[in-house]
């Protein structure tokens, strides 16, 4: 199972694993096809498109997919109460969380702090 | 630097932006639109869309894209997701000036900017935003299940809201701070039936407090300017909508009180060659119907004004 949208998806927590696990910069959504996670998706497929973060790979999944489980239950989730939940993984481990509805500029912050190429 | 010459800018890719857009551009003319964030506007943050006459049910993100599509299709260029620098509207040539320095320049320009929730503004918002306070009921309402929760504001969202709540929470408090409600009767009589919510009157806000998550509010009750302190699992907040006028704060674009744009019956504003239309406008009702309306006006005006000049 995995969302109807642009970006590429995780659709196990096996295949989170291993690009964790290959990929030094990595960004994961976890949301629904609803009006706070729908603009996430759009400017995390701006940001994939503009060229600027080829360092960074984007990544959805289905919040609802039991194989999500592997973010909604990261300690940094734990109080996580809005959807969409985004990670941010460096080398393998979660460099930054967010929960709720984020516009370009506040993703922008976090990829060009904690992932600065 | 790319400097690109347009017959009209249209700033906003909400309702009123795309239907000006489609309007000028299968009218021929070369129309730039752009938006900072999403294109769509505040549509795409509604589940489900009964009443655009025409379409029996769709989803906001739908009717969105298919307007979008409907523009890009008639030749009209769209860029979303970036961010207006500064505005020259006084010269007979309009320029826009993005922050990654393009400049676009224009004969006229249609000022759809949108509105956006309005938030309280208190302490503790920004930090329990998404860890306990949301802004929609569909898509976090389920966090809830079981829990205690509050919902601020009195208008149709908040209420017929709260009712929507009461799927998930074992209770919902709607807090107000006027004696009643400004939403419809229906909308009020549902809230009132349902044995789930209650009403605290003449009440706001003034802190959201807590840990890792939100865990209490700080209510003052207006009339008597007692405070007290209520432990909550969750609150939404549904307070009506603002203009998103900020980029026209250092323009002599006339404003009203709230920053909302002023115009006249063709949707020109003060400066000659400046159109608006949308939730931007000081007007009362807004709705995608309305947007569109005052979309359709201000291409036909602008398109008037490029073969008058």
């Amino acid at each position: 199972m995995v969302l109807p949208t642009n970006l590429k998806h995780f659709a196990t927590a096996q295949e989170l694993t291993e690009v964790i696990k290959e990929k030094e910069n990595v960004m994961v959504i976890a949301g629904r096809m609803g009006p706070m996670c729908i603009p996430v998706y759009e400017v995390m497929k701006t940001l994939e498109e503009s060229g600027k973060y080829n360092h960074v790979e984007f990544r959805d999944m289905l919040f609802d997919s039991p194989e999500t489980n592997i973010i909604r239950n990261l300690p940094e989730c734990r109080s996580f109460m809005g959807l969409p939940f985004v990670v941010y993984f460096k080398n393998g481990k979660v460099a930054k969380a967010t929960t709720s509805i984020q516009n370009m500029d506040m993703v922008k912050a976090i990829l060009d702090t904690e992932f600065a190429a | 630097m790319e400097n690109t010459n347009y017959d009209v800018i249209i700033l906003g890719g909400g309702p009123a932006g795309l239907t000006a857009g489609m309007y000028l551009a299968r009218a021929k003319s070369k129309v730039l639109i752009i938006d900072n964030g999403m294109i769509g506007g505040q549509t795409i943050l509604t589940h489900e869309i009964a009443n655009y006459p025409g379409i029996e049910s769709t989803s906001g993100f739908m009717l969105a894209n298919t307007m979008k599509k409907q523009a890009e299709s008639f030749g009209c260029e769209i860029k979303s997701n970036v961010k207006v620098e500064t505005l020259n509207l006084d010269s007979k040539q309009k320029t826009v000036r993005l922050n990654n320095n393009q400049i676009y320049t224009s004969k006229a320009i249609i000022l759809a900017t949108g509105g956006r929730s309005r938030m309280l503004g208190v302490k503790g918002e920004k930090q329990f935003k998404g860890m306990g306070i949301s802004y929609c009921a569909t898509c976090d309402g389920d966090f809830f299940t079981g829990k205690e929760i509050i919902v601020v504001g009195g208008g149709n969202s908040a209420l017929e809201e709260a009712v929507s709540l009461t799927k998930y929470a074992s209770k919902v408090t709607i807090i107000h701070q006027f004696d009643h409600f400004q939403g419809f009767q229906h909308a009020i009589d549902e809230a009132n039936a349902n044995q789930k919510i209650d009403f605290i009157m003449n009440a706001k806000i003034t802190e959201f407090k807590g840990e890792s998550g939100l865990q209490e509010v700080e209510i003052e009750h207006i009339l008597t300017g007692k405070k007290e302190i209520r432990k909550i699992d969750g609150a939404f907040i549904f307070i009506g909508y603002e203009a998103q006028t900020e980029i026209l704060h250092d323009t002599k674009i006339k404003l009203n009180d709230w920053k909302e744009i002023l115009v006249d019956l063709n949707m020109q504003t003060n400066i000659e060659g400046v159109y608006a239309a949308g939730d931007s406008l000081a007007k009362r009702y807004r709705q995608i119907t309305t947007a569109v309306a005052d979309g359709t006006i201000a291409a036909l005006s602008s398109l008037e004004y490029i073969h008058r000049n």
